[in-house]
């Protein structure tokens, strides 16, 4: 399984080059980029873990690439994000959002039904990795904390 | 129509009988609209040996408070102020003086808050009949902020949709259930499931797919939420199947919408054919339970495509903007339905922009504010496939919903192979875009190389890369005429 999320996960693996070219296009725009990470993939889990702040007066991509490998160091079995944020009046929100790191293997997800009247049934989405702990997931937490 | 007395002295504007439009106070040439004017662009088609002054007098007359008599009750009110004036009338280049673009400015007075309906009956009521024309449309609305301010406007809009649904940096996609008609509630979701998880956004009933013998509303509800709940599964991302709730009364529109809220549903839809009114109460609605509201445009070609006469779909664009919904389907260029460029563009630029720029080549006969009223989806549907995905985005830009019916259901490897392939041909051109190439020059080269890695794109170019709509446009700008653009 692997999740879908994001503007280019239909893509293969986006290289650092390919990353260094999105992150450049957001700077061309005057977007801020962020690097955001997380154990729990849920398609309604709007808040990942920030990896510092939005960097707001980035010139370089280079240096948020370095961003994005220190964060891959740091949590190689986490879902990594790279978010671009349009503050323009009128927009003022996320520009673009890709992922540039998954964990070696994604367990995805279980669609729990609950009979309701009628015939209507009531749907969860059950997250496989987030049966265990925060910090514990994927490879049995191979040390990675959140 | 004139009417002199017997003299030929100009008779009084307020003795009994008929007085030319004009000479009541419809048309002021010296007029200067007022920021809080209402103003129409009206494209006129005189009937012979009527001067076009006067037809277009008669148009603000009868959309405002004249009939065709002198009333002496018209003393009793600040009439002045009531009347509706033409403060311009310019023949239309190239109709050898047939046509004339008449300009009309109405008061905010004349119009209630918070009402299409109301706005409509008097500005479209009553003068497409009149006897005196040939033939009338209305070209485009400046509508002042002061009267925008009292509409609540879409029930999300984009920037909030984008939230909801976590989705960014590209064109959504959905597709449109095929057959239209027909298939029972069960095999019905399942080509929802199969477009879902392929890698959709959307799929979405058809316009008149409503609640017919073969498939009743609430079947077809159930089966198509199993079908998005089991995609959401499968691709962790957020799906939705557009319900339509479309029915023959409020009532049962209300208890399908519910039904839908209560299954889980992100989004539902309905028909333009339901009516302003009904409309703007689902607009309400769907702000009130947190439920993106799509339009389907059914019917409105009846009234916007020809061009000397109905109503121009930019001003339906900017009505459905201010009523409530979220998405409508706005043209493709490209596809196999109706749509020139430059005016596309505008209908694109009313659903989405922020203020709309006067410009001839978009069909914009004013400026428009939108007062920071949140923009909607424009939605480009029918005859759209894969091999034109970088056209669409050059065309269409990125706030915008792709729909592939047939280029998604027709794929010869099955529908989710099909939806693969137009998430990936999307990917792929916003990927190229971005990194700074020319993918209007490039596109179909950038589609073919990513084809060698992925077959059902490669079947979906090899099944449908050389069809297009060649037609020419019946609705173009009048400074130019353009045939629909080649892959």
């Amino acid at each position: 399984m692997q999740i879908t999320q994001g503007t280019f996960s239909y893509l293969p693996p986006l290289t650092d080059e390919q990353i260094t070219a999105q992150i450049q296009y957001s700077i061309d725009n005057s977007w801020s980029v962020q690097v955001e990470f997380t154990d729990d993939p849920h398609p309604r889990n709007v808040y990942w873990d920030m990896w510092g702040l939005p960097m707001f007066e980035l010139e370089d991509a280079a240096g948020a690439l370095d961003e994005v490998n220190r964060c891959r160091e740091a949590y190689p079995n986490h879902y990594i994000r790279v978010t671009a944020y349009d503050a323009s009046r009128g927009r003022q929100t996320t520009a673009l959002q890709f992922i540039v790191h998954r964990p070696a293997e994604e367990p995805g997800f279980r669609l729990e039904r609950q009979e309701s009247h009628d015939r209507a049934l009531r749907y969860t989405l059950h997250s496989y990795a987030a049966e265990q702990p925060h910090g514990q997931r994927y490879h049995n937490g191979s040390g990675d904390g959140g | 129509m004139a009417d002199q007395s017997k003299n030929g002295k100009k008779k009084d504007r307020w003795s009994a009988g008929v007085t030319p439009y004009a000479e009541m106070g419809y048309y002021e040439p010296d007029y200067q609209p007022k920021e809080t004017d209402v103003l129409a662009a009206f494209r006129i088609t005189p009937q012979e040996g009527v001067e076009p002054t006067e037809a277009s007098a008669a148009v603000a007359g009868e959309s405002s408070t004249a009939t065709w008599s002198v009333v002496w009750t018209d003393r009793l009110t600040a009439h002045e102020a009531y009347q509706a004036k033409c403060y311009d009338v310019q023949e239309v280049p190239g109709t050898d003086g047939k046509q004339h673009i008449a300009y009309i400015a109405y008061d905010i007075d004349l119009f209630e808050e918070g009402s299409v309906a109301n706005m409509s009956s008097s500005i479209i009521g009553n003068v497409f009949g009149f006897k005196a024309l040939k033939a009338l449309r209305l070209e485009d609305l400046r509508i002042p902020t002061q009267y925008i301010k009292t509409f609540q406007g879409p029930a999300h809009g984009t920037v909030m949709e984008r939230e909801y649904l976590n989705k960014y940096g590209k064109p959504l996609l959905g597709a449109t259930v095929k057959p239209k008609l027909g298939l029972s509630a069960r095999n019905y979701g399942r080509v929802v499931f199969e477009a879902l998880r392929g890698g959709l956004d959307f799929t979405k009933d058809d316009e008149n797919i409503n609640s017919q013998p073969f498939m009743r509303w609430r079947d077809r509800f159930l089966h198509c939420m199993e079908a998005v709940n089991r995609a959401q599964a499968e691709t962790g991302e957020i799906k939705g199947h557009q319900l339509n709730v479309t029915a023959g009364t409020m009532e049962d529109m209300y208890e399908r919408a519910e039904f839908a809220k209560e299954l889980g549903s992100v989004i539902i839809m309905i028909d333009l054919t339901i009516g302003y009114t009904a409309i703007t109460s689902m607009g309400k609605w769907a702000r009130r339970n947190g439920m993106i509201l799509h339009l389907h445009r059914a019917a409105h070609a009846t009234y916007t495509r020809q061009k000397n006469h109905g109503v121009n779909f930019r001003v339906i664009a900017k009505w459905v903007r201010m009523m409530g919904v979220d998405h409508v389907h706005a043209g493709t260029v490209v596809g196999k339905l109706e749509g020139d460029p430059g005016m596309t563009a505008g209908y694109y630029s009313a659903c989405r922009d922020y203020t709309n720029h006067k410009d001839p080549s978009k069909g914009f006969y004013f400026d428009q504010n939108w007062a920071w009223m949140p923009g909607i989806f424009p939605v480009a549907s029918g005859g759209i496939h894969a091999g034109q995905m970088h056209q669409l985005l050059d065309y269409l830009g990125e706030d915008s919903i792709l729909q592939f019916g047939g280029g998604t259901i027709g794929h010869p490897m099955g529908i989710a192979a099909g939806a693969t392939a137009n998430r990936v041909a999307l990917e792929m051109v916003v990927q190229a875009r971005n990194e700074g190439r020319d993918i209007v020059n490039e596109g179909a080269q950038i589609l073919k190389d990513a084809a060698k890695t992925c077959k059902p794109l490669q079947a979906a170019l090899d099944t449908w890369g050389e069809i297009t709509f060649e037609f020419e446009s019946t609705d173009t700008p009048d400074v130019v005429e353009t045939s629909t653009p080649t892959a």
